[in-house]
């Protein structure tokens, strides 16, 4: 059909939006509640903030863009003196009972609130009135500041659409409504995973991680204490972002260098124990696979990654029945302080109470994650600080770091070694496609015929791939986004898919997406350059299988024994609790 | 007020009115309806087990519970007031009656006394306005109430109680 938008006539879809239509031309109208994921089916569009109205001939009201369908021969203006005036009202509307704290706020330069107050050109709020006062909820990871809340409801969106959690709901009526918790906990005592996509989506500073770049700073500056930090495969595609890079540039070496130039004393990578988890993790889907087909009936398949925080939360919180399934191997933010504050501070000679281990992550889970009991010797943790990618460019912008102009540089030895199995832990498919490269040799003592499985690859956000050990078929289950995490386990459940082997990501994409990372707000694009950007960095790598990176043998042969030893079990496994 | 009484025959109830609508999301508010006649109010314990039974997040079920005001998850007393504010009853002095039955219950409005017996809520309008100002105490309806009436009236249900 063709419709006619400040103009400019046009050929439209049936069912597209005025909102979608004004895309396709380059116009953009400003939306606050307004999320499409094209790729992954979620449409938030609640017509809630009113600020995408745009004049339709004919009509007597204003429509709003996102919720109004083109029809046949349909004139629109997008920026009429009437349009802009309601835009303008409807804006001043919500920034009269909004803190006006622009300067001080976690959100200041990143918020689209402030950003379409600016293009609408904003000089004075004409309303005032009461404001909404709640209580600020702090959490480890998450930080809820409900004051700055302007109802798009996407964080709703986000958790139980996207997540299946449903920790967040509208709650209230009137001026007190507000979205909230069961009962309005406080989101730590709620059933939140801490996957962190309500903070990726917020429009404002009402979601925020909680940051902890002061006690960094403070770590740096103590003279006493050895600073080292590990940095997660996903951060190196996307801190570019922060710094004007494009959506998935890979820049690795400028962030090794800024690291540096922070003052860690030394640069590692959680690269390295993504491989050592591919070791511990590969050997235990082994282990489960041959029992099962010695027959073996109490043996727990398929085996569940456990890399994932969120998604262990969600098991712990949803499934605790299925634990047994969860492989035990600790993730590789852990597995990376756990060997830094044993191997590592026993060759150095360093005590670990005066080692600082500093991780960089995607996600705000990993936060909450190194502050699990489990994951302490003797009340110290093994982990004792994670940062986001968010916190990281922030740190750099306080250390009058020029980032665009630093030279690049490699990690340190031996816990920054990594292969193109590690890299890809940064995707969805890429922990499993990594564990099958070891396994498959491992299982069969030969060589891979081919390094890539493309099969285990993109972006559907349930997939089932069946990869040949030689003979043998293994079926392996793939879901990125909570939702769809538990559309596989109900085929668990019903025990019609017989898997081996099942990756879980919380984020959509994988950690690339992740709730620390510069903000995607819904962007898919963004996302999957990410993706691409790590296939990229992997394909450059000279080793590609984990089980071949020289300083992980080294590690085995002068530490730890073999995969899934006493010591290593201790070392680098752990448990589950029903929540 | 005692907080024992969400039993596990309180449960069993919950449980049949959610099976009854066939456990469908779609029935919640009906569901709710019918499970706050139980108590008189919706406990947490209560709206956890709608969720459970419904298979949604909980914390929908309190954003319902929450919008709605004809939900409550105060505990209602034994004998709950309802004094009409609709135009008629409150033209006619319904105010100073309720200012009455705060003043003689020491409790305020939405509250329940702490022996359990009354409390205390408005209402708009219960369509007896030829009667104004009417105040409903549990299923009885007083009509051409005045102020000076609440205390004798209040006497009889505390005498019953003896």
């Amino acid at each position: 059909m063709k419709v006619t938008i400040d103009n400019r006539e046009i050929e439209v879809k049936d069912g597209s939006t005025i909102l979608d239509a004004a895309e396709s031309i380059g116009i953009k109208i400003p939306t606050l509640c307004h999320m499409h994921m094209h790729d992954l089916n979620y449409d938030n569009k609640p017509g809630a903030c009113r600020i995408c109205v745009v004049e339709v001939e004919g009509r007597r009201n204003l429509a709003p863009a996102c919720k109004t369908d083109c029809t046949p021969g349909m004139v629109i203006h997008t920026h009429t003196p009437r349009v802009l005036n309601a835009r303008r009202t409807v804006m001043e509307l919500i920034l009269s009972n909004h803190p006006n704290e622009c300067l001080t706020c976690s959100k200041n330069g990143y918020c689209d609130l402030q950003s379409i107050a600016h293009d609408l050109g904003i000089r004075k709020i004409s309303y005032a009135g009461e404001m909404s006062h709640f209580k600020l909820d702090a959490s480890p990871a998450i930080v809820r500041n409900m004051d700055k809340c302007i109802a798009c409801r996407r964080c709703e969106e986000a958790c139980n659409e996207i997540q299946h959690v449903g920790a967040l709901s509208a709650i209230n009526r009137g001026f007190n409504a507000v979205v909230g918790t069961a009962f309005n906990k406080d989101i730590s005592g709620s059933n939140c995973t801490y996957c962190g996509q309500c903070v990726a989506i917020c429009p404002t500073g009402a979601l925020s991680e909680n940051s902890h770049i002061d006690d960094v700073l403070d770590a740096l500056a103590d003279p006493k204490k050895t600073v080292i930090v590990q940095t997660a495969p996903a951060v190196r595609v996307a801190l570019g972002q922060d710094f004007g890079f494009k959506p998935g540039s890979n820049v690795t070496g400028k962030m090794v260098t800024a690291l540096r130039q922070l003052g860690f004393d030394k640069v590692f990578d959680t690269d390295f124990s993504a491989d050592l988890t591919i070791m511990e993790e590969g050997t235990e889907l082994l282990g489960r696979i041959k029992a099962a087909m010695s027959g073996d009936k109490d043996v727990k398949l398929p085996l569940m990654t456990s890399c994932c925080p969120a998604w262990v939360n969600y098991m712990e919180q949803h499934h605790s029945d299925l634990l047994p399934h969860l492989s035990t191997a600790r993730s590789p933010q852990q597995m990376f302080g756990s060997i830094a504050k044993s191997y590592w501070a026993e060759k150095m000679g360093i005590d670990r109470r005066d080692l600082v281990v500093v991780s960089v992550m995607p996600c705000v889970a990993k936060k909450y994650e190194c502050k699990r009991p489990e994951f302490y010797v003797n009340g110290d943790p093994d982990v004792n600080i994670s940062i986001t990618t968010r916190e990281l460019a922030r740190l750099i912008r306080y250390a009058n770091i020029d980032f665009p102009a630093l030279a690049e540089s490699e990690f340190d030895h031996p816990l920054g070694e990594s292969t193109g199995a590690s890299v890809i832990f940064g995707t969805t498919g890429g922990v499993i496609e990594a564990a099958v490269r070891t396994a498959y040799e491992l299982f069969t003592g030969e060589a891979l015929p081919r390094i890539n499985f493309e099969e285990l690859r993109g972006f559907n956000g349930v997939r089932i791939a069946t990869i040949y050990f030689h003979e043998t078929p293994i079926r392996i289950g793939i879901a990125h986004g909570l939702a769809n995490a538990q559309k596989l386990i109900e085929m668990v459940r019903k025990g019609d898919c017989n898997l081996h082997a099942i990756e879980v990501m919380s984020c959509p994409g994988g950690c690339i997406g992740g709730g620390g990372q510069p903000y995607h707000r819904g962007n898919i694009e963004v996302v999957k350059s990410r993706q691409e950007a790590i296939y990229a960095a992997d394909r450059e790598k000279t080793i590609r299988k984990s089980h071949e990176n020289p300083d992980i043998i080294k590690l085995y042969d002068e530490y730890l024994g073999k995969p899934c030893s006493e010591k290593a079990e201790h070392l680098l496994h752990t448990h589950y609790y029903k929540k | 007020m005692k907080k024992d009484n969400c039993t596990e025959e309180v449960y069993q109830k919950v449980r049949t009115i959610c099976a009854n609508h066939h456990n469908d999301s779609g029935e919640l508010i009906t569901i709710l309806h019918q499970c706050q006649d139980i108590l008189g109010y919706l406990p947490r314990e209560i709206q956890e087990i709608v969720a459970e039974q419904l298979n949604i997040p909980v914390a929908r079920v309190y954003g319902v519970v929450t919008f709605y005001s004809y939900f409550t998850m105060e505990p209602k007393g034994k004998y709950p007031i309802s004094v009409c504010m609709g135009t008629a009853c409150y033209v006619r002095g319904s105010e100073r009656i309720l200012e009455e039955f705060q003043r003689q219950l020491g409790i305020k409005v939405g509250e329940t006394t702490e022996d359990g017996l009354f409390s205390l809520n408005c209402l708009r309008c219960v369509g007896a306005c030829g009667l104004a100002p009417v105040v409903t105490i549990g299923s009885k309806v007083y009509g051409r109430l005045t102020a000076d009436k609440v205390r004798d009236i209040l006497s009889d249900y505390y005498l019953k109680e003896k």
